[in-house]
């Protein structure tokens, strides 16, 4: 629209020879100029700001600085344990040992990797879908039924998230053992069902998300409780399940010091205890160090989460963004 | 590397917290279970006999072999071999689940030096009366010294030993042109040429360990831990003690010890490019260094421990760990009968062939053993160097009833030495005085 009125406005100025012809040079130039800008990218404005040389540089940096580990991951993942010690860290040794080294990580200790990975798999489905199920349920209902001791409710919510897990593994450890369920999979599946956070962040989703009118329009048709939750009120709360699922994953994900203080049967480590547990190898006598397999291990580990985050990445930006335009 | 070490700290702080309670339930129960008359060797015939399941927890690798033997032999035991962690951890673990009275296993490896916590805590069996006496003699003194701790009692038995030898990086050495140490005047003076030859070389890593620092303390004639029943003493200005610190302080004063924790993915890389030198270190480390440190083969030999008086040949124990069978444990007997395969006979010697180093006599002085060459160490004859080390071990050495513990805080003292002004001796000092407390409030009597 713009461009053609500026072809429009440089068509009208012909006409007139002795206007044209000092007018020419400056009219074309500004007008070359102009199509080349507007064409190349939109106008700046507050929303398409002017491209900052320095903010594009810090943005670089802090790139840069993700991203390096990741990179000598995936390069060191490449090098066999010589290849390790006598390699620049960055840059690829003279052999590649990549398939190799994934073959050796699968079957080490008769596929005792595989067995983790499945491990960890039955903890995220069951601890963190657990958790974000009870999330959502907890917080739709604080933030849509008054019932006495709501207040109380948020008092205790909000303080759970202020204490760290850490503090709070060792008590839990003796309750667990109490009721012999040390050692079994329910110990880290059951306190990784319980996410203040998740519940604080449902809590507060539901009360922008779902419009009480609506609940009350659906009261009126007849609807029952039951069914206005998941026919009204469950796909308005998808962006925010969606965010606390990711979050619990990731932390069920890269859960350490719960499995370790609950778990002592290898059989059933999560995969962060049981890279662990071959590192430890390398500080005993007698035993064998594989140095090359845990990183080869630990790049295996990061793969299927760095998979969750992609795919589940657009209805994750879309629940930050809900709530935040008044309309 | 931060959390690990604060996790490392958590679970120190952790094993505390277990000892403290573990002392408290053994003050609280009698004496009559000791153990004598409850199981005889006829008891164990019996059970392997009848069968069942044998939960044991070690971190040993040559146990595997052993453990599908005993099966073999034995089909109706069934022996699930759990890795529950490395030292402390494990013991950590151990300490938890016999607190908390249930998880326990049947079998644990337990270190030398932690074997006296458990043994003071009556939480382990006496095998004694599951006829464990009659091996006085099939194992090397060092270790059986270990695991009989001066009573009658038998705590455990010998899986392993770690009589010290001198391992030294022989292409290092050539290209400098410095001659092997064979005393410890003389390796300080090998320190000062590696390190001057190339600033980027050092004779030994070390970063205050509390294992090697006692282990060296042993050899020089030091015994500052005598134990008898619940009295201690605990002295660091005996002669021995003083001619290690006089040593060693120059090593530290000179910047002659490359700050690197032993076992670090660092000491690795610098036992395997040259940066570290030597070690002086038990006879279990072969294995570690054909396996982890691979690209080096060929460059490392054996030679006997450096001396403190020149023409000696005193030895010390660093290492080693035995089988235990806790008071926890389902069925004693069976644990015991496997025990004794694992650590006796045939599977002593399996486990040797795997890569272990042997605590029983007869493997130690079989021709078949001495007489292996190590082609990591350009086909040296090892074994021979660390058989003459075994036989020549320090006696009359013991460690506190409360290793564990006083190992978890050498680096909040003796450590000291190793990062400020402060001088081993003072550092040894501190570390005597905490440890003395510490005792005193545990309920032994320290230092009367």
């Amino acid at each position: 629209m713009t461009t053609s009125l500026t072809t429009a406005a440089s068509d009208s100025a012909t006409p007139s020879p002795d206007r044209r012809a000092a007018a020419a040079p400056a009219t074309a130039q500004r007008s070359r100029t102009g199509t080349a800008k507007r064409r190349g990218r939109l106008p700046h404005t507050p929303l398409h700001p002017r491209p900052s040389l320095p903010l594009t540089l810090v943005t670089g940096l802090v790139l840069l600085y993700t991203l390096l580990p990741l990179a000598w991951l995936v390069i060191n993942a490449t090098k066999d344990q010589n290849g390790l010690f006598d390699s620049f860290g960055l840059w690829f040794a003279d052999e590649t040992h990549f398939w190799d080294n994934i073959t050796r990580t699968l079957t080490y200790d008769d596929g005792v990797f595989v067995r983790w990975l499945l491990n960890t798999l039955l903890y995220v489905v069951a601890g963190a879908g657990g958790a974000t199920v009870l999330a959502v349920l907890g917080g739709y209902a604080l933030a849509k039924y008054e019932f006495p001791g709501r207040r109380a409710v948020f008092a205790v919510v909000i303080g759970a998230v202020a204490v760290p897990g850490t503090a709070l593994a060792v008590p839990t450890f003796l309750m667990f053992s109490n009721m012999g369920l040390t050692n079994t999979p329910w110990a880290v599946i059951i306190p990784s069902l319980i996410s203040p956070f998740g519940l604080y962040l449902m809590w507060v989703f539901a009360a922008e998300a779902v419009p009480t009118e609506l609940l009350e329009a659906a009261r009126i048709d007849g609807s029952g409780e039951l069914r206005t939750f998941f026919t009204i009120a469950l796909p308005l709360l998808m962006p925010g399940t969606v965010t606390v699922l990711l979050f619990s994953m990731v932390a069920t994900w890269n859960n350490y010091f719960l499995p370790l203080i609950m778990i002592k049967d290898p059989d059933w480590y999560p995969l962060t205890l049981g890279l662990n547990a071959w590192n430890a190898q390398a500080q005993t006598a007698g035993g064998e160090a594989v140095f090359d397999l845990i990183i080869t291990g630990s790049l295996l580990t990061i793969v299927p989460i760095v998979a969750v985050f992609l795919l589940l990445q657009r209805y994750w930006q879309s629940g930050l963004a809900a709530g935040s335009v008044k309309e | 590397m931060r959390t690990h070490s604060s996790t490392r700290r958590l679970l120190g702080a952790l094993a505390v917290l277990a000892t403290l309670a573990l002392t408290a339930t053994a003050c609280g129960s009698d004496d009559s279970n000791a153990g004598t008359g409850e199981s005889s060797p006829k008891d164990v015939q019996a059970a392997l006999d009848k069968g069942g399941k044998v939960t044991v927890w070690a971190w040993e690798p040559t146990l595997k072999k052993v453990a599908e033997d005993f099966e073999k032999k034995y089909p109706k035991v069934d022996i699930e071999l759990i890795n529950a962690g490395t030292g402390d951890k494990q013991y950590t673990a151990l300490q938890n689940a016999m607190t908390a009275g249930s998880g326990a296993p049947d079998v644990a490896q337990i270190e030398y030096y932690a074997l006296g916590q458990f043994a003071i805590g009556k939480s382990i069996e006496n095998l004694s009366a599951y006829g464990a006496q009659k091996y006085g003699t099939t194992f090397t003194p060092g270790p059986w010294n270990a695991v009989t701790q001066g009573g009658e009692a038998i705590h455990a038995l010998p899986m392993d030993s770690g009589p010290m030898a001198f391992f030294y990086n022989k292409k290092v050495f050539d290209k400098h042109g410095i001659a092997v140490p064979t005393t410890w005047d003389e390796y300080v003076d090998a320190a000062r040429a590696l390190h001057k030859a190339d600033p980027k070389i050092f004779i030994t890593n070390d970063t205050g360990d509390a294992g090697a620092t006692t282990s060296l303390i042993w050899q020089a004639g030091g015994r500052p831990y005598k134990t008898d029943g619940t009295d201690v003493t605990i002295d660091f200005t005996d002669k021995g003690t003083k001619q290690y610190t006089a040593t060693w302080q120059k090593l530290l004063d000179e910047k002659l010890l490359a700050p690197v924790s032993s076992w670090s993915d660092a000491w690795y890389k610098g036992l395997a490019d040259g940066s570290l030198a030597t070690l002086s270190i038990g006879a279990w480390m072969p294995a570690n260094l054909t396996s982890g440190v691979a690209a080096a083969s060929g460059d490392w030999r054996v030679a006997p421990l450096p001396q403190w008086t020149k023409g000696d040949k005193t030895s010390a124990e660093n290492g080693g760990s035995s089988l235990a069978v806790p008071k926890a444990a389902k069925n004693k007997e069976l644990a015991y009968a496997f025990t004794e395969f694992a650590t006796t006979g045939t599977g002593a010697s399996t486990r040797v062939t795997e890569g272990a180093f042997p605590a029983t006599r007869a493997d130690l002085e079989s021709k078949a053993f001495l007489d292996t060459t190590f082609p990591y160490f350009g086909g040296q004859q090892a074994n021979r160097i660390f058989a003459e080390s075994a036989r020549n071990v320090g006696a009359n050495w013991s460690y506190l009833p409360y290793q564990v513990y006083a190992n978890s805080i050498f680096n909040d003292t003796v450590g000291k030495a190793y990062v400020s002004p402060t001088t081993l001796t003072d550092g040894l000092k501190a570390w005597q005085d905490a440890s003395i407390t510490y005792g005193k409030d545990q309920g032994f009597t320290v230092n009367k």
